[in-house]
């Protein structure tokens, strides 16, 4: 990068705003602009077509194929021309027209939606050294739409290579704008893949092609999909066994993998998203309900921040791991199931990934204010608010939070500014905030009532969730402190293990770490003067009480939720339910108990809890998933859930576990 | 590109050129006895062609002859002296920028070698004096003068050569043997035997595995067997076209010898000018020529080894047999751990009538590969086929001498004008593969074409005989060069592996990429030089050969920097499916990695032979298990 820090305005903290030196000159010299990266030293320059013209001639391909023809009597050609077709369906035209296209019209739209976008300046210049050296993977977060639009944007505004990008299929399919998303360098996978054999083996030698030849940096979101909640999502792994097999086999000498945190003060489909949650279906991608959307355009979104971390050798995180001689015996072009001890690599990486991804995603204010907010949903005088948000300001920069606080602001401006940015959420009256219900047609029944708080309560719950991460390990010995039978390490230790299990659908936590974790989680309490240790045992400390319970309360709705979808399966549910049925029958049963008052909190309505609940119990083997007629049928096994909610409940709101039984 | 069999004579005379009578010297501490053979003498030849002191024509500390090496003139030009290379006395006007820009070394930052062995850094030797006095009583010439003792205590890896010249000694033999014939070695073994020593076998001394190393552990006396004087050729038999050989000759004389006969072995290792056939069958030795001839394993009819179980051999001639596990197999690559190989019998064919050197640039080392795999594929590998990567290519062009005409220079001009803008090869990345064909003159131009034409598919331009032949040049001058990097803070060496043909390419880059990457990590001031070249082709695979050299100014501790940077290498290597080693052998330097090579029933079965054949472990080099 021969930008220095002055000419790009780089702030003390490393950020500069992108935006800054866009609006002092034209869209259309920016579009034109001379674009030359620095590209890698080992690519060898093809084309789209060749490139897909080697992923059909692969031997790969071939053996697959007439795995294929000896099971399915299939002709080889027919098989071939199948696979042409599919590649034609998913291949990425780039073109650096287009990218100049999109360049112009993101220019425009995101000088007006965004005050500012802020990027770290020396994740940039280390991105340019890293694509030069080897084949480069960009994993950024999920959180909007915008997401990879952002990303293209910023590589070609300095000169990186413009990465090819995994998108859904749902985007291919709008009209014109698919075409320009493909020409912009998106290739487009279909959601269900299942055991689509000859699919699966286009696609992953297509990723592959990629990677090897170092056609281009690939993008892909290693959570799968847009995470509703905002919080992170247990990541996808098939496309990053993909990506990284050329590294295996030694096709390439390295992968470097780019976590990248992408954080929107305010985010654009928010209100979209909550609804989605409470079984509102998401819209169809269209070019029509894009245009549609363009109101929200007209918005305003606040700040944006963009985290490019440093690279991650794969090389150097295999190490030791992974013996590549297996690879010696049999010819590389075969089609090989990955060892065991392959799989927990790759997925170890996954997650270490998503770690790295919430250790650098920058938070703002807002972020706490609902992580207090939430915690008093009736409303709270806005000069407490204000207190307790900048008490958790020095909590959570203790616990390592990335956060950005604006300069030379006093505190009570960026609170009003907070608010006022998030009017859709909160307003302020006579002194005091609340959470903002969507105005809608006058008298309402009781459960459209509860649904439109619940969808307020949404709302603020996704800003928490941008930042819960950081509370997750400290928040999760707080509880297990709660619920152990003594202050004895080792049976906090053994509570905080169950949580961690329970909850690894809901918050990320590398497999196999549970002591680090709770040794991450202690030491972050410990320094914070929260908590004591001598050698066998953990105690609170006189003045550590107020955090101890304000930590719980930030993991109150997802255990109160956990422990509804429990009595549901143990009290209510028949012994086999299907998917459909479950998610419909919940949330009636939800919908029910906020009404009369036995549950309390409105995040037990959100239908990712409830998928997450149903993988949990499936991991911890209380729950079996056969298919029939190609629907996913649950086989509760009641016991056992009732084991797991005992666990949970043990000593916890005592309240809420006696009613149940009642 | 015409030529006739002029160059063939050439290079042979190249190589027989690099011996030259020498009176009979007088120098062991006791006269041998002539030796009885009971074959006559095939040839009445009156010169010893290895002298029992070879440090009188050898380098003690460092590669080959006292009178060829490399050094910067006054002018700062390089040049090579003596007379008995192609390059001697030549100037070599393109070297000094090459080797400054290639190491950012500079002629001012000398690292000179310890001029002469200092004897007293040489301890006493620890005599087992019943032997002594035994051999002594059998008429055995035998030594324990310093010099000849420190001369057979290493090979030519880079830590055994970089610690003689800073004129540290380590273990080294404590007495010297030269038996004259089998029978000698017999008495030898038998004697080690009753008196428990430890008897290391020692040809040409050109082991880059650390085999000649003493092992630390060793408390017995250690004793050098030295087969450079059982070097005669016992009979050559025209109609089956076999040749009887003691096993201490070296590559260059049983060369010369049968040329003279009308016949060779075409067995031509990079080290023929001083390794000898045993050593060849005792570290499975590969040929540059092994497309027509064979590698070793392939030329044996018939090996003689003296074991401390007594005299191993086959008892007929007979081309192929199926007599259970060919026991040729534990002899070959055995390392001198069972025993000494006496007598060798090896296929002879009759030198070619023709012989014709090539080259083909290549726009890029993929290319360059594909070719090699598609003559590969299509069984039409001349003699010789090897491909040069790009730096190897530039390092080739650094030793191109002075050219006398202006007319010559403007060739070269031209040529690379026309390569490099005229067909848009990028000077950066192109490469050349050097050709060598063999045999009856309307063959070989017929051959020649069809490998100029497959060469053309790829990509390839003929690149004339000069390129071609240099690349070979290059490859006997290359240990010289080493020494001329020593005197300036420069260390480096090859080793080499074997690939099958579609992970080549992957294991060049990730091997050299590796290099570079370990360096940099452990703080290697300048980039290194590492290179490699495809140097066989086979049915299944090919033999890669890696250089990796560096300026090692402000490194306290060199070597050892060295030494985890190769062992990183060939740790990269394994894990991109090459092999532990295509021709080097195992030594003590790659033991650690024989288990995962052969499976630990492998090494089993290895150690059970070793135990059978030599329980008190009088062959206690150490190497391989």
């Amino acid at each position: 990068m021969n930008t220095s820090a002055d000419a790009l305005g780089a702030e003390a903290d490393g950020f500069f705003d992108m935006l800054e030196e866009r609006r002092r000159s034209s869209d259309l010299s920016y579009a034109f602009r001379s674009f030359n990266p620095l590209p890698y030293r080992g690519a060898t320059d093809i084309s789209a077509s060749t490139l897909n013209r080697m992923v059909l001639e692969s031997q790969y391909l071939s053996y697959v194929i007439q795995e294929i023809m000896l099971e399915s009597d299939e002709p080889r050609e027919m098989l071939l021309e199948e696979a042409s077709a599919l590649l034609d369906e998913m291949s990425q035209n780039l073109q650096l027209g287009f990218i100049r296209l999109l360049g112009y019209a993101m220019n425009k739209v995101f000088k007006s939606v965004f005050s500012s976008i802020h990027v770290n300046e020396d994740g940039l210049t280390r991105l340019q050294q890293a694509i030069q050296e080897y084949p480069v993977i960009l994993l950024p977060n999920h959180r909007s739409y915008m997401d990879f639009l952002v990303l293209s944007y910023i590589m070609f505004t300095y000169d990186l290579s413009i990465p090819v990008i995994a998108a859904g299929i749902p985007l291919m399919g709008m009209k014109l704008i698919g075409e320009i998303f493909r020409r912009s360098g998106a290739f487009f996978i279909r959601r269900a893949i299942g055991s689509d054999k000859l699919y699966w083996a286009v696609l992953s030698e297509y990723v592959r092609t990629i990677v090897r030849t170092g056609y281009a940096p690939l993008e892909f979101y290693i959570e799968g999909l847009r995470s509703r909640t905002l919080k992170s999502l247990t990541p996808k792994l098939g496309m990053l066994h993909m990506v990284l097999e050329p590294f295996f086999k030694g096709e390439v000498f390295d992968i470097s993998l780019v976590p990248i945190s992408i954080s929107y003060e305010r985010v654009l489909e928010e209100s979209l998203l909550a609804h989605e949650l409470l079984g509102v279906p998401k819209p169809k991608e269209t070019t029509g309900a894009l245009l549609k959307a363009r109101t929200v355009l007209k918005e305003n979104y606040g700040c944006m921040h963009v985290f490019f971390g440093n690279p991650v050798s794969v090389r150097d995180l295999v190490k030791g791991k992974i013996n590549h001689r297996q690879y010696n015996l049999v010819p590389r072009d075969l089609p090989m199931k990955p060892s065991k001890e392959m799989q927990e690599f790759v997925s170890g990486l996954a997650h270490t990934i998503i770690r790295l991804q919430e250790r650098n995603v920058v938070l703002s204010a807002w972020n706490l204010m609902a992580v207090v907010l939430l915690q008093n949903l009736q409303g709270i005088d806005l000069d407490l608010l204000t207190q307790k948000t900048l008490w958790l300001r020095r909590l959570a920069q203790r616990f390592g939070a990335h956060l950005r606080w604006p300069e030379n602001v006093s505190d009570s401006e960026v609170m009003s500014s907070s608010v006022s940015l998030h009017h859709s959420v909160v307003r302020c009256e006579g002194g005091r905030v609340y959470l903002v219900e969507e105005e809608g047609p006058g008298p309402v029944t009781q459960e459209e009532g509860v649904f439109k708080q619940a969808a307020a309560v949404l709302m603020c719950a996704s800003y928490r969730n941008q930042a819960v991460h950081v509370f997750t390990r400290p928040a999760m010995v707080a509880v297990a402190m709660t619920t152990a039978a003594s202050h004895r390490t080792d049976d906090i230790f053994h509570n905080f293990t169950f949580l961690l299990e329970l909850f690894s659908n809901e918050f990320v936590v590398i497999p196999g770490q549970a002591v680090q974790d709770f040794e991450e989680g202690c030491s972050l309490l410990q320094e914070s003067g929260v908590i004591g240790r001598s050698d066998e045992e953990i105690y609170v400390k006189d003045n550590g009480q107020e955090t101890i319970i304000f930590l719980r309360a930030i993991l109150q709705p997802f255990i109160e939720s956990y422990q509804v979808v429990f009595r549901y399966l143990c009290e209510e549910s028949s012994q086999t339910l299907s998917e459909k049925m479950f998610s419909t029958n919940i949330r009636s049963f939800i919908m029910k108990l906020l009404i009369s008052g036995e549950v309390q909190s409105y995040e037990c309505l959100s239908s990712d809890l409830h998928k997450n609940v149903l993988s949990a119990l499936l991991r911890m083997d209380a729950v079996t998933k056969t298919k029939v007629d190609d629907q996913n049928e649950f086989s509760v096994n009641k016991p056992a859930v009732k084991k797991i909610w005992d666990m949970l409940s043990h000593g916890w709101t005592p309240q809420i576990s006696v009613d149940a039984r009642l | 590109m015409a030529s006739n069999s002029s160059s063939a004579q050439q290079r042979l005379r190249i190589i027989a050129g690099h011996l030259q009578k020498r009176p009979e010297e007088e120098n062991a501490s006791v006269a041998a006895q002539e030796c009885k053979a009971e074959a006559p003498r095939s040839e009445p030849s009156s010169a010893t062609p290895v002298p029992r002191r070879r440090q009188e024509i050898m380098k003690w500390n460092g590669w080959g002859y006292s009178d060829s090496r490399f050094l910067f003139n006054k002018k700062g030009q390089a040049e090579f002296t003596g007379k008995r290379y192609r390059l001697s006395g030549l100037i070599l006007p393109s070297l000094k920028d090459w080797f400054e820009g290639t190491f950012g070394a500079n002629l001012q930052h000398r690292s000179p070698a310890t001029p002469s062995l200092n004897l007293s850094a040489v301890a006493p030797p620890h005599l087992n004096q019943p032997f002594v006095e035994d051999l002594k009583a059998a008429g055995l010439s035998v030594s324990h003068d310093p010099e000849d003792r420190v001369f057979r205590a290493h090979g030519h890896c880079l830590h055994e050569v970089f610690a003689l010249r800073e004129g540290r000694i380590g273990r080294v033999p404590d007495v010297v043997v030269w038996p004259s014939c089998h029978n000698d070695v017999e008495k030898i073994v038998e004697l080690a035997c009753k008196h428990n020593v430890c008897l290391i076998p020692y040809g040409g001394g050109t082991s880059v595995s650390s085999a000649l190393e003493c092992p630390r552990e060793e408390t017995r006396s250690i004793v050098s067997l030295d087969t450079s004087q059982m070097n005669r050729i016992l009979w050559i038999d025209e109609k089956n076209l076999t040749a009887h050989v003691e096993a201490g000759i070296i590559g260059q004389d049983l060369e010369r010898q049968l040329n003279e006969r009308g016949y060779c072995t075409g067995h031509e290792p990079d080290s023929m000018e001083f390794s000898s056939l045993g050593g060849w069958v005792a570290t499975r030795a590969s040929g540059m020529k092994k497309n027509i001839y064979g590698n070793i394993e392939d030329l044996v009819v018939h090996i003689k080894m003296v074991t401390p179980r007594g005299v191993i051999e086959k008892s007929c001639l007979g081309p192929r047999m199926s007599t259970g596990p060919d026991i040729h197999h534990f002899i070959l690559g055995s390392e001198g751990t069972l025993g000494v190989v006496t007598e060798v019998t090896l296929k002879i064919r009759p030198v070619p009538e023709y012989q014709k050197y090539g080259s083909v640039v290549f726009p890029n080392f993929q290319q360059g590969v594909a070719c090699l795999r598609e003559v590969a594929r299509q069984r039409c590998a001349p003699a010789s086929i090897r491909l040069m990567d790009n730096e190897q290519f530039q390092f080739g062009h650094a030793l191109k001498p002075q050219v006398s005409s202006i007319f010559t220079s403007f060739l070269d001009g031209l040529k690379k004008f026309y390569i490099t803008k005229f067909k848009g090869f990028d000077p950066h990345h192109l490469c050349v593969a050097t050709l060598l064909f063999e045999g009856d003159r309307g063959k070989v131009l017929q051959h020649e074409k069809q490998v100029y034409d497959i060469a053309a598919k790829f990509g390839g331009l003929a690149a004339g005989e000069d390129n071609g032949q240099r690349g070979y040049m290059l490859t006997f001058v290359i240990a010289y060069l080493r020494d001329l990097g020593m005197d300036y803070y420069v260390i480096g060496e090859s080793f080499e592996t074997s690939v099958p043909w579609d992970r080549v390419l992957d294991l060049c880059r990730n091997v050299k990429e590796r290099i570079v990457r370990e360096c940099k990590e452990r703080g290697v001031q300048f980039p290194p030089l590492s290179t490699c070249r495809v140097t066989q082709t086979y049915d299944a695979g090919a033999c890669v050969y890696f250089y990796f050299a560096f300026n090692y100014r402000g490194l306290s501790d060199p070597v050892h920097i060295y030494e985890q940077v190769e062992h990183a290498a060939r740790e990269e290597i394994l894990a991109n499916g090459g092999s532990l080693s295509h021709h080097h052998g195992v030594g003590k330097l790659r033991k650690e990695w024989m288990k995962a090579s052969v499976s630990g029933v492998g090494l089993g079965m290895l150690k059970s032979v070793k135990e059978y054949v030599d329980p008190q472990n009088i062959f206690g080099n150490g190497n391989l298990l």
